[in-house]
């Protein structure tokens, strides 16, 4: 069970947290002017990287505020946590 | 002293404290201290069990978690427990245990006869045999599964106590054996908060099996001087008694403590068990290691046992396991059985060794105590069957076969470090040329394997490795290494190598040689899956089933890998053995769930007027953790029967329903009428004040997630109802847009579902009732609006609305008060014939309206306009899920839709999730598929229509009004027709009639 660190809270269980899928998908200002190909695609294809994966988690049991974490998703080791909104840390940043 | 193998002194047994119990129905005694296996060898009962598959006679085998044999039942009734190891059950009074496996006796099996038709039953024997013909199979299902299986379940509740307890330390150290031992105190000594987790009753590990000396001194004088320090330290918690079994990401780890054994009287009100969820920041894994068995022909009688148990049972419990003693090795270490057990007066008929030459220090002391010592041997076989009774050798080179009598044979082939919590941490394993065994490749971050868990020979490393991983630890820790490991001075000769490869020396002579006692897996079977091509280690395992039993062939495991590159002729480094996966040893289904059962298992949520439907008699239904009355059945009557009653209630006069369970979110804020517009696919920034409209929110893809009415409060301030099951998921999801996708939006939720209580009151008399008791003109309100007043002096909000159709409204009233309204309205109904109503008769009124319910009309994949309502879209303005409304996909006309269905015959209700079909089959054997075009997704008796009906989604439904279909139900075409989704017309009378 991961321990992450909620940036309000302080490190908890995983199990107080409800994770929302990969961060940064960045939703289109005008939808109306996108095919359906493109809407489809913001819709349902993600990257699923091995490695390095900046996600969206919840602190559902706690404070509730979203933020984002930069996980490897091979080690399992949470590299940064940072807010919505913020610029994904970069390689080598941590 | 009654046990005839005792010794007269020694071991770690409580003599003062002599213990009754009955094995088999025989009565037996023992002392404290002892294990359920100790005490049987006491006894002179070696005979133990029946193996899983040919019923073989089994002894013990082991001291601890490897043992495969002696698995027994334990205790009765409600607290019996199958598959204990005997050698971890620690004896009571009163303890009652049963072999297994076994009919009608153990001495006497007739599932023995398996064993003789042993020949035609190779590996995949079942996949093999039982696959013709197919329609047999479950006979021979039945038959196999009567065979197999070891214990029985228990049939009635578990009475027994178990509970959780959540811990964190800096350095977590498993196992307290020398290794363990050093590693904690290093730890502790430099500050760390530290536990200690052991498996065995008392600290020691291996060292409680042997005479060892640490520094000049008995090896258990140290443990108890390390133990008395550790246990001074307030920092420093041990538990004993626990088995460390699962390791999962981030430093958690599960543990078991067992406080009392199946059965055991509890008088102190302990739990039977307890489950420790730890979180360490280091973890240091000195789990030991476990002995490796030799294997030569009929290796697995009883009295053949592992050679540092054999020794151990007598140091530790002062047992002698035989009287004429036969050491069978390939390393040095089982010397040590020859020298203790000859030490304790137990004659050995001599030492044997698979190896070319035996001139260590260990051999040389055997000789010197004029033991035969035999060189370069390889094991023929054994005489005796429910017993040994001789061991036959012969040199590796040929010649003559000699035949030793003995009544135990000692055994080992090395050592095989405990490896499998470093691996479930995805720790990597290496293959060790000199030990013949896997070892942990390196370290993982904050996790490290010391002593022989790491593959590491002698005492005097073990406790090296120990006080250095422990300090590194609380270093790792921020805290500063001060200790010196300087009082482990102890010292050992050089110990000859293993010769691993020997093992299989014998293996050329055939017969029935196991690698894995407890699944009666063979060496032939290795080598036969090996020619059938199941040759990749994970194949392997499953054909045979080597390593698949509640061992998890921790014996067995290394010895099928070690064959199974013999047969690839391929070297050991060539093999991965299999992925160690918690847990380690099973966890009991009471231990998982700890103190969550009966009433705990769950959180019950209950409405303020729950103890008036109680008492009323209702029947209530869980809806998420909510109990909702049902319906409130009179003295013997149907669910139908009251039912009706409560619908013809709210169609005719006037009924009362609880409807607080609905969830309720409190919307402000500046931008609020932005927010509500574009949760919501209709329009809702032109409602008034005081004004409500029902509305449905969609997901980002366009599909439905939710209904409800918003109401509009103020200029700023919205009340946005959900259903009951969907409170906490809409309430996050509107925390989630205004976090993430619109923090610019000035607005602010807030859950109140339960500071408020609504009652509904139904019916065309509700109007009636309700006016005299409100400070406000009813009448002026407009349908869908919303009024703050007091209802008989209590503050509410009262809307004029409803959930059946007809007139009615809902009162919300401050939960504290609810009870007290409730209870006044009802009173004033009673000149109307008031009744209560129940979510079933709800469910009803709505289906006769054509109202939607999210979960029976919607499943995830229907959208608004699936559901008629792309008039009331409003795409004027932004909203969730709007752009996905116009893909291609979702405007396709064939796409299934909201319908009302009608039988022919007027009593036939539908079964809700029945398919629909376009052309009636005469029988579920038609060759061609059938195409289903649809299914019910609501059905009910309406006593208002004095009929059944139904709603579904049909492909294309918009364009077959007046069509027949037909339902499937129960292997026969029941004909419906097609009507609109809706069976009243404007008032309120059945529109088809």
């Amino acid at each position: 069970m991961l321990l992450i660190p909620c940036p309000w809270c302080g490190p908890r269980d995983e199990t107080e947290f409800t994770c929302g899928g990969e961060a940064h998908i960045v939703t289109p200002r005008a939808p109306e002017d996108l095919d359906d190909e493109a809407w489809g695609e913001f819709l349902y294809l993600r990257t699923n990287p091995k490695g390095r994966c900046a996600e969206r988690w919840v602190h559902t049991h706690g404070c509730r505020r979203w933020f984002n974490v930069l996980r490897d998703t091979v080690t399992e080791r949470i590299l940064t946590v940072y807010e919505v909104g913020a610029r994904p840390p970069q390689a080598g940043d941590d | 002293m009654t046990e005839r193998n005792r010794l007269e002194a020694g071991g770690r047994i409580d003599r003062s404290h002599p213990l009754e119990f009955r094995f088999d129905g025989r009565s037996l005694t023992g002392y404290r201290g002892d294990t359920l296996a100790s005490a049987l060898l006491a006894n002179g009962v070696h005979l133990v069990g029946r193996s899983f598959k040919y019923h073989r006679p089994r002894g013990v085998l082991g001291i601890g978690a490897e043992e495969p044999n002696a698995l027994v039942q334990v205790a009765r009734g409600a607290q019996t427990e199958p598959n204990v190891r005997a050698t971890q059950l620690m004896l009571y009074e009163g303890l009652e245990a049963s072999s297994q496996n076994r009919w009608p006796s153990l001495a006497v099996d007739l599932g023995g006869l398996a064993d003789l038709a042993s020949s035609w039953m190779p590996a995949g024997f079942y996949y093999k045999t039982f696959m013709w013909p197919a329609r047999l199979w479950p006979f021979y299902e039945r038959a196999i599964r009567r065979m197999a299986g070891l214990g029985r379940a228990p049939a009635a509740a578990d009475p027994d106590d178990y509970d959780h307890m959540h811990a964190h330390c800096d350095v977590l150290v498993v196992g307290a054996g020398a290794a363990g031992l050093a590693a904690a105190l290093a730890a502790a000594r430099c500050g760390a908060r530290v536990i200690l987790a052991d498996d065995q009753s008392e600290a020691g590990g291996q060292l409680l099996g042997e005479r060892y000396e640490i520094g000049g001194r008995s090896a258990l004088a140290w443990v108890s001087g390390a133990m008395a320090e550790l246990r001074a330290m307030s920092e420093v918690r041990v538990l004993q008694r626990t088995t460390i079994t699962g390791h999962y990401d981030h430093g958690y780890l599960i543990g078991c403590q067992v406080f009392r054994e199946p059965g055991q009287p509890d008088p102190v009100g302990v739990p039977r068990q307890r489950l420790w969820k730890i979180r360490a920041r280091r973890t240091v894994i000195a789990a030991g290691s476990i002995e490796r068995p030799l294997v030569f022909p009929d290796n697995d009688r009883p009295g053949i046992m592992l050679a540092f148990a054999a020794r151990a049972y007598c140091n530790r419990y002062g047992v002698r396991s035989g009287s004429r003693v036969v050491v069978v090795t390939a390393c040095d270490d089982a010397y040590r059985t020859a020298l203790d057990l000859a030490a304790a007066g137990v004659g050995i008929a001599a030492v044997v060794d698979l190896r070319p030459s035996g001139s260590g220090h260990l051999p040389r002391q055997v000789r010197a105590r004029g033991i035969e010592v035999l060189i370069g041997q390889r094991i023929v076989g054994v005489r005796g069957r429910a017993r040994v009774e001789a061991l036959r050798t012969q040199s590796s080179a040929g010649g003559a076969i000699r035949e030793i009598a003995c009544d135990l044979v000692a055994m080992s082939a090395g050592w095989i470090p405990s490896v499998h919590l470093f691996s479930q941490a995805r720790g990597e394993l290496q293959f060790d040329e000199r030990l013949g065994v896997f070892v942990p490749l390196g370290r993982l971050e904050n996790v490290v394997c010391v002593g022989a868990a790491r593959g590491t020979a002698s005492l005097r490393g073990a406790l090296q490795d120990g006080f250095f991983a422990g300090q590194v630890a609380a270093q790792a820790c921020g805290l500063a290494g001060r200790e010196e490991a300087q009082d482990i001075a102890t010292v050992e000769p050089e110990e000859a190598p293993l010769d691993w490869r020997g093992i299989f020396g014998a293996a050329s002579l055939g017969g029935r040689q196991f690698v894995d006692f407890q699944n009666d897996v063979t060496v032939d079977d290795v080598r036969l899956a090996v020619r059938e091509g199941y040759d990749a280690p994970e194949h392997l395992k499953r054909y045979t089933t080597a390593g698949m039993g509640v061992d998890q062939g921790r014996t067995g495991n290394i010895n099928v890998l070690a064959l199974l590159a013999e047969a690839r002729a391929e070297a050991m480094t060539t093999i991965a053995p299999t992925t160690f996966r918690p847990p380690y040893q099973a966890l009991s289904f009471g231990a998982i769930a700890g103190a969550l059962v009966g009433p705990l298992h769950a959180p019950t949520r209950k409405t303020p007027m729950h103890d008036w439907h109680a008492g009323r008699g209702a029947v209530f239904e869980n809806v998420g953790q909510w109990k909702r009355p049902r319906h409130y059945p009179s003295a013997g009557e149907t669910l139908q029967a009251a039912v009706d009653r409560e619908c013809l209630a709210v169609r005719r006069g006037v009924a009362i329903a609880d409807v607080s369970t609905l969830g309720n979110i409190d919307v402000q804020g500046p931008d609020a009428e932005a927010f509500i517009d574009r949760i919501y696919c209709t329009r809702m920034s032109a409602l008034g004040i005081g004004r409500c409209r029902y509305g449905l929110m969609l997901r980002q893809d366009g599909m439905i997630f939710d209904d409800g009415i918003a109401a509009r409060l103020g200029e700023q301030h919205y009340l946005v109802s959900t259903t009951t099951a969907g409170a906490a998921s809409v309430f996050a999801w509107m925390e989630e847009w205004l976090q993430t996708e619109w923090p610019d939006l000035r607005v602010y939720c807030t859950s109140v579902t339960e500071h408020y209580a609504q009652i509904a009151l139904s019916g065309p008399r509700s109007l009636e009732l309700l006016g005299p008791l409100v400070d406000i003109e009813l009448d002026a309100m407009p349908f869908m609006s919303m009024r703050e007043a007091r209802v008989a002096g209590v503050p509410a909000r009262v809307f004029r609305l409803s959930y059946t159709g007809g007139p009615g409204f809902e009162i919300a009233v401050p939960a504290g008060r609810a009870y007290e309204l409730w209870t006044t309205l009802f009173g004033a109904g009673e000149r109307f014939g008031i009744i209560a109503y129940g979510t079933e008769a709800m469910h009803v009124l709505r289906a006769e309206r054509g109202f939607i319910m999210v979960g029976h009309e919607t499943d995830g994949s229907v959208t608004p306009g699936d559901l008629g309502f792309e008039g009331r879209l409003a795409m004027d303005k932004p909203f969730i899920g709007k752009r996905s409304l116009r893909r291609a996909d979702l405007l396709r006309l064939d796409r299934k839709r909201l319908v009302g269905l009608l039988t022919q015959a007027p009593d036939c209700v539908l079964p809700e999730g029945a398919q629909l079909l376009d052309e009636p089959i005469d029988s579920p054997q038609s060759a061609a598929p059938v195409a289903m075009i649809g299914h019910v997704t609501s059905s009910y008796f309406s006593a208002h229509c004095a009929r059944s009906i139904a709603l579904g989604l049909v492909r294309g439904g918009q364009a077959r009004l007046g069509d027949t279909l037909y339902a499937w139900v129960d292997g026969r075409a029941i004909e419906v027709t097609v009507t609109a989704p809706r069976f009243l017309d404007a008032a309120g009378k059945y529109a088809y009639g």
